[in-house]
């Protein structure tokens, strides 16, 4: 190993460049912290909380928190996977998530970092929220039920197509994503498939249009191999079951 | 009140031009014309998006993250309830639902001729003087029968609010207890000649020696962040004064906002000497609306006596001035980086720290972000040398610190201690006889039980940032915990998902021991939910939301068992309720269409015998139709 500061995780040395997250180095180190706001093209979010490590005994969001050499960071302990399965269950119960009925399952990574935590039911009462889907666009639909608010859209829209399709309003757990339209309507704005923000959602939240299982359960994306192996599904190419357009 | 729709362009262009068309004032901005328009409209929020060239769903975002900007219509008047435990103790419930039936309106929606709404919001700060509520955003104060019969008629007269009785809106300061900060004449200036007389330098060196630390309830070394934002690269600087006070069950910074306005504004003045900053905000919660106008005159008289301004007290270069912001019904605007977003105009959720705002503050520029008192205590040390403060306190708590006492006690108000007093002794001043506990440092603080009485009030001890609420023993300890986890739920900023959804979650099962449904995996889900915030929320709203649930799980676990239905689970759902759309749909609502009693009593035996060993007794037998 050549020089240059180093960090630990899980007792694994990490080095990392100056300026760079935990996250960030362990990545480039092949290290798989789960997370779903966090995506390697757009800065730092900190929402989604799956990525909470502990660094020097404190917890913290690893996609936040600047690499400092001699952090001694934690990442697979009991502990900190009963939390990530507990923040897992509570996107769960906050939306609808009927997997089972769902064209994205198998290659969701809501999905697959439920499994790759333990998260298999969840044992808190669920909120079952009343949220009208979003037909109104010619190729994509917006199912809100399946939204977990990691604003990556948004960033998508705003940062990238220069378009901010997408918004948060309000606040608490009255929070939601709406369409900058008057009439609140995908169809209304200058959305387009060939997007970023079409290529970005962790979710089934934002489905294309006309093109439904084309390759059967069983064999998609997380299927076969743990989301700490296959990665982010927005990394992955469509011709492969994931949602990066080529 | 009301403005013609021909003239909204008109109004909102106004509003926005005497704000210099920045977009920092947007919050500012939205609270005006809302003030002439009692809603902000879609078009109101349109012209003011055009006029300050942002996008609509920026104006959006604000107009719907603060609790008082409406986007949906109100009543000319409206009347807003604090629903904060101790308003709750004075019977503030009971006045609300008088109100409403004496105004013939729901809560929170408007009566049908458009004329008043009533609702409830989050402690208003008045917990030593309520039933308190605001009405249009001032404050009205010891609320009872009589002036709601009064405050119904003027209302249903027009009346307007220059024509209450000014009784209504008076708001006292009920200081009960005095010490070196509240006890001793200060004269205005005396910090800012110290300063110049003997340099910033030696400034530094006496708030090093005095030990001060943050008295907003964190307790953060004043002195290591005044050097680290001087030492921070950056042309411009900034000294913010943190007047959000929006724990429940504070109200000291109301008292030196209202009283001791003079030390606090001096003391942020010797920290922009200090530092290097000319610009400075208090940013002062929207409750305190009350207070504009006067703080406004204060600031006036200090700049006509060269105290504020340019060149103060003749020393060339030595500038600087205080902006005055309204926050408008946010809780977590109290948390300093998302304060310094609604210092910005933006919405309030928490930045990303670090960095830090002594680096990366206000515009991204180094920022000093104090609260109220501690502001007031730097003036004092400057005048008067740190030894001489830190002579008071503890070792690792210097000083005082003053606490707001409110809920059973005979003498509510503020009181000043050195840091180190014991819970007892605040007992026995404000003559607490029969307190079964204390719920101290707000509901993100820590639930006090009698065995804990002789612990200190300190940084090492109980920390806290003043709030200090008694529960006598006639009280249900539970009724506070539910009214503090629905706080938290209207409070939490929505950003990340432990307290998003855990604050939701954790106030559904406090609802449903409260109410009698509970069982004991319910107390031990709310463990599980309390250690994820702790862990896992962006900031210290989420952080703490539980410390008051558990907390009292431990201090007070009868207070709890007492609720709990006997079984070990209990579901979520009632299986008797939820055959109410049959019954709806037959028409049938004949006993034989309900779920007999036994049923519930059955799945509540079910539960025990899991539990025991002991063999049934005749009861029991027969309830479950067993042969003996
Ligand atoms: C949710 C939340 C609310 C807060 N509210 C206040 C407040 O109302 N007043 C205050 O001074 N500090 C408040 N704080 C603490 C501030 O973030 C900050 O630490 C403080 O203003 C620093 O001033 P100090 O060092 O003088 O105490 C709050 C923190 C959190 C997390
Ligand atoms: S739609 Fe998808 S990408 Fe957008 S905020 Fe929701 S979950 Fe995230
Ligand atoms: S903990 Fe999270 S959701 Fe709660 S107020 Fe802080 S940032 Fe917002
Ligand atoms: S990935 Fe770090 S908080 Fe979402
Ligand atoms: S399978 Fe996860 S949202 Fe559809």
């Amino acid at each position: 190993m050549n020089g240059g500061p180093l960090f630990t995780i899980d007792d694994h040395p990490v080095l990392f460049q100056d300026g760079q997250t935990i996250m960030e180095a362990a990545r480039a180190a092949g290290v798989y912290i789960p997370h779903l706001c966090f995506n390697p093209e757009f800065a730092p979010h900190g929402s989604c909380r799956v990525c909470l490590v502990k660094v020097n005994g404190r917890t913290q969001a690893s996609c936040t928190t600047p690499a400092m050499a001699g952090q001694v960071v934690q990442s697979e302990t009991e502990e900190l996977r009963d939390i990530r399965r507990g923040i897992l269950e509570m996107m769960f119960v906050e939306g609808n998530h009927v997997c089972p009925a769902c064209e994205k399952s198998g290659a969701c990574q809501l999905q697959a970092v439920a499994y790759y935590v333990g998260m298999l039911a969840s044992p808190f009462t669920y909120f079952y929220p009343r949220r009208a889907l979003d037909a109104s666009h010619p190729d994509v639909v917006i199912d809100f039920n399946r939204c977990i608010l990691c604003e990556l859209c948004v960033r998508a829209s705003r940062d990238i197509d220069g378009k901010n399709v997408f918004a948060v309003q309000n606040r608490g757990i009255q929070a939601h994503l709406v369409i900058n339209t008057p009439s609140g309507k995908l169809g209304a704005t200058t959305f387009s498939i060939t997007d970023k923000a079409a290529q970005v959602c962790p979710t089934g939240a934002m489905m294309i249009k006309n093109q439904g299982y084309g390759s059967p359960i069983g064999s998609r994306l997380y299927d076969q191999e743990s989301v700490k192996i296959v990665g982010d599904v927005a990394q992955v190419p469509e011709s492969e079951g994931g949602r990066r357009h080529e | 009140m009301l403005v013609e729709p021909g003239t909204l362009g008109q109004t909102v262009e106004e509003i926005v031009q005497r704000h210099g068309s920045l977009p920092t004032r947007l919050l500012q901005i939205l609270r005006e014309v809302q003030d002439s328009l009692t809603w902000l409209s879609p078009e109101a929020m349109d012209v003011v998006a055009k006029a300050l060239g942002l996008s609509p769903d920026k104006v959006c975002r604000v107009a719907e993250f603060y609790s008082f900007l409406y986007t949906t219509p109100r009543g000319s008047y409206d009347i807003l309830f604090s629903d904060n435990i101790t308003d709750r103790m004075l019977g503030s419930r009971q006045l609300l639902r008088y109100l409403c039936d004496k105004l013939g309106v729901g809560i929170g929606q408007p009566r049908a001729d458009g004329r008043v709404t009533v609702g409830v919001t989050s402690c208003t700060g008045m917990c030593d003087q309520g039933p308190a509520a605001l009405v249009n955003g001032y404050a009205l104060t010891a609320l009872d029968k009589p002036r709601l019969d009064r405050i119904a008629s003027l209302v249903n007269q027009l009346a307007p609010l220059s024509e209450w009785p000014p009784e209504y809106f008076e708001v006292t300061t009920n200081i009960r207890r005095a010490d070196i900060l509240l006890g001793r004449h200060f004269a205005d200036g005396a910090a800012l000649r110290a300063v110049l007389k003997r340099g910033p330098e030696a400034m530094l060196e006496e708030l090093v020696k005095s030990g001060l630390r943050g008295q907003g309830g964190a307790g953060f070394k004043l002195a290591l962040k005044w050097i680290s934002c001087r030492d921070a690269p950056g042309a411009v600087k900034y000294v913010v004064c943190n007047a959000d006070e929006g724990e429940p069950g504070t109200f000291k910074d109301r008292v030196l906002m209202q009283e001791y306005a003079d030390l606090v504004f001096e003391g942020m003045t010797l920290c922009g000497r200090v530092i290097g900053a000319r610009q400075g905000f208090v940013y002062l919660r929207g409750e305190y609306r009350y207070l504009l106008e006067p703080l406004t005159v204060t600031l006036q008289r200090r700049r006509e006596i060269g105290l504020l301004g340019k060149n103060i007290l003749g020393e060339p270069g030595f500038d600087f001035d205080i902006d005055i912001h309204l926050g408008a019904g946010a809780y977590v605007c109290g948390e300093e980086s998302a304060l310094i977003e609604s210092l910005e105009g933006k919405h309030g959720v928490p930045r990303i720290r670090p960095p830090f705002p002594t680096t990366h503050g206000y515009l991204n520029q180094p920022t000093v972000v104090n609260n109220v008192e501690t502001f007031a205590v730097t003036a004092k040390i400057a005048a008067e040398g740190g030894a001489w403060f830190a002579s008071r306190g503890t070792l690792e708590s210097k000083g005082t610190k003053l606490l707001s006492v409110s809920g059973d006690c005979e003498r509510p108000g503020i009181y000043e201690y050195p840091f180190g007093v014991t819970v007892r002794r605040v007992l026995e001043d404000c003559g607490a006889r029969d307190a079964q506990g204390i719920q101290m440092a707000g509901p993100a603080g820590h639930t006090i039980s009698p065995k804990q009485y002789d612990r200190r009030i300190c940084f090492d001890d109980l920390s806290t940032g003043g709030s200090f609420m008694v529960f006598a023993k006639h009280r249900d300890i539970l009724d506070g915990m539910r009214n503090f986890a629905h706080f938290f739920v209207h409070e939490s900023c929505g950003f990340c998902t432990p307290c998003r959804v855990g604050t939701s979650l954790l106030c559904d099962l406090v609802d449903k021991v409260h109410t009698g449904h509970g069982a004991r995996a319910d107390l031990d889900e709310m463990r599980r939910l309390g250690r994820i915030m702790k862990a896992g929320s962006h900031c210290g709203l989420g952080q703490t939301a539980p410390n008051s649930v558990l907390d009292s799980l431990d201090q007070f676990p009868e207070a709890w068992m007492r609720r709990l239905r006997s079984t070990s689970y209990e579901p979520a759902f009632d299986l008797d309720a939820s055959l109410g759309e049959a019954r709806r749909l037959s028409g049938r609502d004949d006993p034989g269409a309900h779920l007999p009693d036994e049923y519930s009593d059955m799945v509540r035996l079910a539960g025990l015998l899991a539990e025991r060993e002991a063999p049934l007794s005749d009861d029991e037998r027969n309830l479950l139709g067993v042969m003996p």
